[in-house]
């Protein structure tokens, strides 16, 4: 779960144990005779992100041929997210790193750690709307890197035009499509619980439908007033994914299956439905070519087809540590990052899966298909931030409680309880008020 | 995890041997008390110190602190009560137990037995050897990985071997009901190479005339394990009940890289419990946590350790 409240966009791929502490060296940047500068940039190693920065670093270091940028990689999810804490704490964090935006940003504790970016030109071009996911007291501390990614469902669009199917936007059209889908033969839709993270998307991608229903959600939970087991609107995504285990939609073997075994299963067709983020096609576009045109987007259907809209995660974004000894070369980093020239740098390594979130930089012509399905929900105001962006309360063990309502091992309402007594236990070390 | 330090294997040696290599040197220099001066120590009492104690105290402290690696709150015992409210804490404990007691039992037959084969004249004795001790050599992760691929459920060599004889596998690692005792089974595979080595050390070190008293007596070949091989290699035995209990109620990579406790809780054990709580950044909780999986295993294994050291007086 943690790997889905913040790995969005980018780096879902899953990091061996055994790697995450070899790349954790020390990184100073260094300034040569010749008045050239040196600085070092930290990253996460899932093959988009990798392909991202070393397209940004390509397309910066071609404008400024004075400063030079070493990278570094680090594990993608928990490893990470401890790798980045150590190296903050300890004062080693390279000039720049690309980390999480939310509720995991917090957790650096920002005030102490990076440099104050409020009113610096750097963000000039950053979204307004964007600012909230890397501000804390006030101060803003990152600028958007990459694209913000929609979580719903991936849909084969061919198996769809074979079967005469059409966008559900409610939770009983959904249901329809995946009887005719069964009838046909195929899996209607995809579980990948080896990747535990991937369990998660129907309680998580539902929250536009949980807001649309229960305006005040977000607020009342942050301040313990509200709970997933007892707000029939957040306790409907537990039901579904109990649902779509009890009716057998599920493919077999799903208990051990993982991401790459999923994405296989939905580029080849033999799986329709495959809950997920829109951020995770790049990094497979590789292997399975066909991603780009014969995979979909759309948002997680509700009970209400009025009412139905895309919960999106916002981008990742770059910050820059106080300990840092080269700020100007790091911040015009920086900027080149939050411009639409950044913008078109990482589009080159990475196409993007979701709206960029700078100004003047829109998405190119021969995007992915389920990058333009996501920017039309966006584009038709149907779009709501994850919960995870808007609270700071959440529980580390969804995945595992996914995974068991998922498997039919627990069911939805026992699975809601036991999720808010994993959400009182984090809000309790994190120590925050009325909890 | 459950494989143990090299060493130990030469620990079910007698005491004596060491001891009585060490007691001339002693007296050769004058006899007075120690002949080293204590400075001898201080390098490696700094090492362990310094790696050891130091930490070993930081955690106990830490175990009552709210800790984010950046600071640190006195919350007194409130980890350990969160640690004791912990939902999935019973799943722990129990498959801590059936996972420690499983993989320990079946080391001690499954060692005794190749014990007893691999200590009988047999052609290509020493290979055989090598190749029961060699899953001990390999990394455990890369078994874990290994393993995962083999026990896939439609793609697996295990359900496709399975398959042959019209048997169709279930999915082993993602089924609720198999997934803890696939990885112990695997734990054992893993983990019986030592066990095989302790038993050949221990029933190697049986003198062979009470074998030949046996036969005088006109005793079959279970006569012979009967009453010789099984009392007589009671400290084998001993040892890998100590080492392989340990090994299983400490185990975590194997679980770790095969299930990670999954699917949903039903594999977890207390050491996967206590490392997601660190993936959580609960720092201060997990270790807590770790606090009390020392004072759990110290409880269950210092008995354990003094009801079979006296047996192994009485046999």
């Amino acid at each position: 779960m943690k790997t889905t409240r913040h790995r969005l966009g980018v780096a879902f791929f899953a990091a061996l144990p055994l790697l995450s502490l070899a790349a954790c060296g020390s990184s100073g940047g260094t300034t040569a005779a010749d008045g050239s500068v040196t600085i070092s940039f930290l990253y996460d190693n899932g093959e988009a992100s990798v392909n991202a920065a070393k397209a940004l670093v390509q397309g910066f270091e071609a404008a400024n041929p004075k400063i030079k940028i070493e990278t570094e990689t680090r594990p993608a999810g928990t490893e990470g997210d401890n790798i980045v804490k150590t190296k903050l704490s300890t004062g080693e964090m390279n000039d720049v790193f690309w980390y999480n935006s939310g509720s995991l940003l917090q957790a650096l504790n920002p005030g102490q750690t990076l440099v104050d970016l409020t009113g610096d030109p750097v963000i000039k071009d950053v979204e307004e709307t964007y600012l909230p996911v890397v501000t804390q007291g006030g101060k803003v501390y990152g600028v958007p890197t990459g694209t913000a990614t929609g979580g719903g469902i991936l849909y084969n669009r061919k198996v769809y035009e074979k079967l005469g199917l059409q966008v559900p936007k409610s939770w009983a059209e959904f249901t329809a499509n995946n009887d005719k889908i069964k009838a046909a033969g195929l899996t209607p839709v995809i579980s990948t619980f080896k990747d535990t993270w991937t369990s998660q998307l129907f309680v998580l991608a539902d929250f536009f439908n949980v807001q649309a229903a229960s305006p005040t959600f977000a607020q009342d939970y942050t301040a313990n007033k509200a709970k997933y087991a007892t707000t029939p609107a957040a306790l409907t995504g537990f039901k579904r994914l109990e649902e779509v285990h009890a009716k057998g939609y599920l493919n077999k073997g799903f208990g051990s299956a993982n991401l790459d075994a999923g994405i296989k299963l939905l580029a080849e067709g033999q799986g329709v439905h495959y809950p997920l983020l829109t951020g995770v096609v790049p990094g497979f576009l590789g292997k399975f070519p066909q991603l780009a045109t014969d995979v979909g987007y759309f948002a997680l259907p509700g009970d209400d087809a009025a009412k139905n809209g895309a919960t999106v995660w916002e981008p990742s974004a770059s910050y820059i540590p106080k300990t840092s000894k080269h700020l100007d070369a790091a911040k015009k980093f920086l900027a080149f990052i939050a411009s639409p020239a950044g913008a078109v740098a990482i589009g080159k390594g990475t196409p993007p899966a979701g709206p960029y979130r700078i100004k003047g930089a829109t998405l190119p012509a021969d995007a992915v298909q389920v990058a333009k399905d996501l920017q039309g929900y966006l584009d038709k105001k149907e779009a709501a931030p994850a919960l995870e962006f808007v609270s700071p309360v959440k529980g580390p063990s969804l995945e595992n409680i996914t995974v068991a309502v998922g498997s039919g091992l627990t069911t939805a309402a026992e699975g809601a309880a036991q999720y808010d007594k994993d959400v009182e236990k984090q809000a309790k070390q994190l120590g925050l008020a009325g909890w | 995890m459950t494989s143990s330090k090299p060493g130990t294997v030469t620990s079910s040696e007698p005491p004596t041997v060491a001891a009585g290599r060490r007691a001339p040197a002693r007296k050769g220099k004058g006899g007075r008390g120690n002949p080293y001066p204590y400075l001898f120590y201080v390098p490696a009492g700094i090492v362990y110190t310094v790696v050891f104690l130091v930490p070993t105290v930081m955690a106990f402290y830490f175990s009552m602190t709210r800790w984010t690696l950046f600071d640190s709150t006195f919350v007194g015992l409130e980890n350990f009560t969160d640690f004791f409210a912990e939902q999935n804490l019973r799943i722990g404990f129990q498959n801590t137990l059936i996972y420690a007691v499983t993989t320990s039992a079946l080391k001690v037959v499954l060692g005794m037995a190749l014990g007893v084969v691999l200590t009988s004249r047999l052609k290509m004795r020493g290979l055989l050897r090598s190749v029961v001790f060699f899953p001990v050599l390999v990394s455990t992760v890369a078994v874990g990985i290994t393993f995962s691929v083999l026990l896939k459920p439609d793609t697996g060599l295990v359900n496709k071997a399975l398959a042959l004889v019209g048997i169709s596998g279930p999915d082993w690692l993602g089924d609720a009901n198999t997934a803890l005792l696939s990885v112990a089974l695997v734990d054992v595979w893993k983990g019986v190479g030592l066990a095989t080595v302790i038993y050949i050390a221990g029933m190697m070190s049986i003198p062979r005339d009470y074998y030949q008293a046996v036969a005088v007596d006109g005793g079959s070949s279970w006569h012979r394990f009967r009453y010789v091989t099984l009392p007589l290699s009671w400290p084998a035995t001993n040892s890998v009940i100590i080492l392989s209990f340990i090994g299983g109620l400490r185990s975590f990579d194997l679980i770790w890289t095969m299930t990670r406790g999954g699917p949903g809780f039903t594999s977890d054990v207390i050491a996967s419990i206590i490392y997601k709580q660190y993936q959580a950044g609960f720092f201060g909780l997990s270790t807590a946590g770790n606090v009390i999986l020392f004072v759990v295993v110290t409880a269950l294994v210092v008995p354990l350790t003094r009801f079979l050291s006296a047996r192994e007086v009485s046999a």
